[in-house]
């Protein structure tokens, strides 16, 4: 019982207010400036390596 | 010496099962300890014969045998899966369809499990699972990781398919919908899933892009939610470990509350986020552009991710749970619209600019149709989930009409459009043997889709409907009966629409026999020396 109670004050405060944090803190961080091209090299991942795999010298060439 | 464990550990195997099948308590254990003995005494063999086998060293191509099995798997339980549904539709229209011959084998009872499992775990599953291991390779720029284990996952997979199948005929089921395998089968699935979880994440670790693409974290979600919401509902104590019936360890409303904790999450998280996996990276694929907002794509995760776990609840409005549980299942499933229409618009709009493909691809087309009918459910969804609309909506045949648009619409056909995306490609084909014959398939599924959808709408609320209706004296005006009686015509329609979707499914499986079998190979296939 007593464990119970403990652990329903935990998930109403603390667990709450770290899930809550974490969601904003990942869309926030999502939408950080300064990210556009990353986004737009990461976005072009589906067009590279289509027929082998890659190696580490391909991805220097295309930096 | 791997061998040598192998073989222990193989005869181990065979000679436990074939005491199970001696001193099984029940048809469904005896059959099992026999599918289990004879698939372990052949690999013993199998293990046998291949120790003095030179051990070669591993190709450097992408591991793509296990993906062509994986889209002949695909194909095949889709035809089965939807095959039985027709079936059990019919079963509902007419009951003289559940024949005396074949009780209690054939009844509705006994059919309905098959199919709801057939065509999300066997069709939905090997779907996920083959395009997992497509998209996570061509993704990290890497071959699949750990060899052969690839191999055991798709097998592996399949056993428990078969397992589950022949389970519910003989009549093996824990009764909870969408988690009906008994104790063992569950194991076997814990076995396999952590293997799935090992090649993919070990893929992942290799990998020689710096970022992982946003398709692999959809799917990594899946296979690790999935993986929590199995052990978590199937915490059950066998009565006996010669026989196949077990006891839940939850009970009453605990029970009630974790089985549709995971029911729902097994829809948000193995037909939505690795569906969206698979959305995520066809669709850029077969539209020739980068998906529309990169941006879009993580907040459409971590909010899908962070929400969807909450919206189980819904399942139990008016129920021995208590309101406020019921209330934040209702509010998360509301607040889940967002994400879900974000999703639909960054794929759709992944097309901006190619809109002309639309005329003239009918895998896009098939695409852009999942898409639609993936924003439609994600709509209907939290509106049945509001409590005032669910009281209309609860039990009846609306429900079904749901499930039915997100399943044919968006599941069904974001995976025929990978069937056809990965069918040529993975046997060096140019293109499909037949473009015309997946335009037919698109116009019969879509038609069917609509056929179904529509008389289940008008069949459940006139059902919601009629149940409540009350006289002037406060008595219920209709019995069960009259509700029966009155969705005749419509279950016919639901039939017919039913075998619609499935003469567009076989002309897609005689499509893909013929573009495997045949045609001018222009491509050459990856995996393959150059000649």
């Amino acid at each position: 019982m007593e464990n119970t109670s403990l652990l329903t004050q935990m998930a109403e405060n603390w667990m709450l207010l770290a899930m809550f944090t974490l969601f904003i803190g990942a869309i926030l961080w999502a939408l950080r400036p300064g990210t556009r091209a990353l986004h737009r090299d990461t976005a072009n991942i589906p067009f590279r390596n289509e027929d082998r795999p890659g190696s580490s010298e391909t991805e220097e060439l295309q930096k | 010496m791997g061998n040598y464990i192998k073989l222990i550990a193989l005869g181990g195997v065979t000679l436990f099962a074939a005491l199970a099948a001696n001193w099984g308590r029940d048809v469904a254990y005896i059959v099992h300890a026999l599918i289990i003995m004879g698939v372990a005494a052949f690999m013993f063999v199998r293990v046998l014969r291949q120790m003095e086998a030179p051990v070669y060293a591993t190709p450097d191509g992408y591991m793509d045998d296990v993906v062509r099995a994986g889209v002949i798997a695909t194909g095949f339980w889709g035809v089965v899966g939807f095959l039985v549904g027709v079936v059990i539709a019919f079963q509902l229209a007419f009951p003289a369809l559940n024949f005396e011959v074949l009780q209690p084998y054939g009844n509705f009872g006994r059919l309905r499990p098959l199919h709801t499992s057939a065509v999300i775990f066997a069709f939905g599953g090997n779907a996920l699972i083959m395009s997992s291991f497509y998209i996570v390779q061509r993704t990290c720029g890497a071959r699949l990781w750990g060899g052969n284990l690839a191999w055991f996952v798709f097998w592996g997979y399949n056993l428990f398919i078969v397992l589950a199948a022949t389970g519910y005929l003989l009549g093996a089921t824990q009764s909870k919908e969408y988690a009906e395998p008994e104790w063992y089968v569950d194991i076997w699935l814990t076995v396999v899933w952590l293997a799935f979880l090992a090649v993919f994440m070990g893929t992942i670790f290799k990998r020689v892009e710096k970022h992982i693409y946003v398709a692999n974290w959809f799917l990594l979600s899946f296979i690790i939610t999935v993986a929590m919401l199995h052990l978590v509902n199937n915490l059950s104590i066998p009565v006996s470990i010669w026989g196949s019936k077990s006891v839940q360890v939850f009970s009453g409303v605990q029970d009630a509350m974790v089985q549709w904790w995971y029911g729902h999450n097994a829809v948000g998280f193995f037909l939505t986020a690795g569906f969206l996996g698979m959305m995520y990276y066809f669709v850029p694929k077969q539209a020739g552009r980068p998906v529309f907002s990169y941006k879009l794509s993580i907040i459409h995760f971590w909010a899908l991710i962070f929400l969807y776990i909450w919206a189980g609840p819904h399942h139990l409005h008016y129920t021995a749970l208590p309101d406020w549980a019921s209330t934040l299942g209702m509010v998360f499933s509301i607040i889940l619209w967002m994400p879900s229409w974000g999703g639909m618009i960054n794929g759709l709009m992944t097309l901006q600019g190619a809109w002309d493909k639309l005329r003239t691809d009918p895998i896009i087309r098939m695409m852009v149709i999942s898409l639609a009918f993936y924003g439609m459910s994600t709509f209907e969804g939290p509106m049945m989930s509001i409590r005032a609309v669910n009281s209309l909506s609860h039990y009846t045949d609306w429900t079904i009409g749901h499930v039915h648009s997100g399943a044919l619409g968006w599941n069904g056909m974001i995976t025929f459009s990978a069937l056809y995306f990965l069918t040529p490609k993975l046997w060096g084909r140019a293109q499909m043997y037949s473009m015309s014959a997946i335009n037919w398939h698109f116009w019969l599924a879509t038609i069917g889709i609509i056929l179904y959808a529509a008389s289940m709408w008008v069949t459940g609320i006139m059902e919601g409907l009629m149940w409540r209706e009350v006289d002037a004296n406060g008595f219920l005006v209709n019995s069960f009966a009259d509700t029966v009686s009155a969705k005749f015509p419509m279950y016919v329609v639901r039939g017919l629409g039913g075998v619609l979707y499935l003469g567009g499914a076989l002309i897609m499986a005689w499509n893909m026999y013929m573009t495997i079998r045949g045609g001018a190979k222009v491509h050459a296939p990856v995996g393959v020396p150059a000649e």
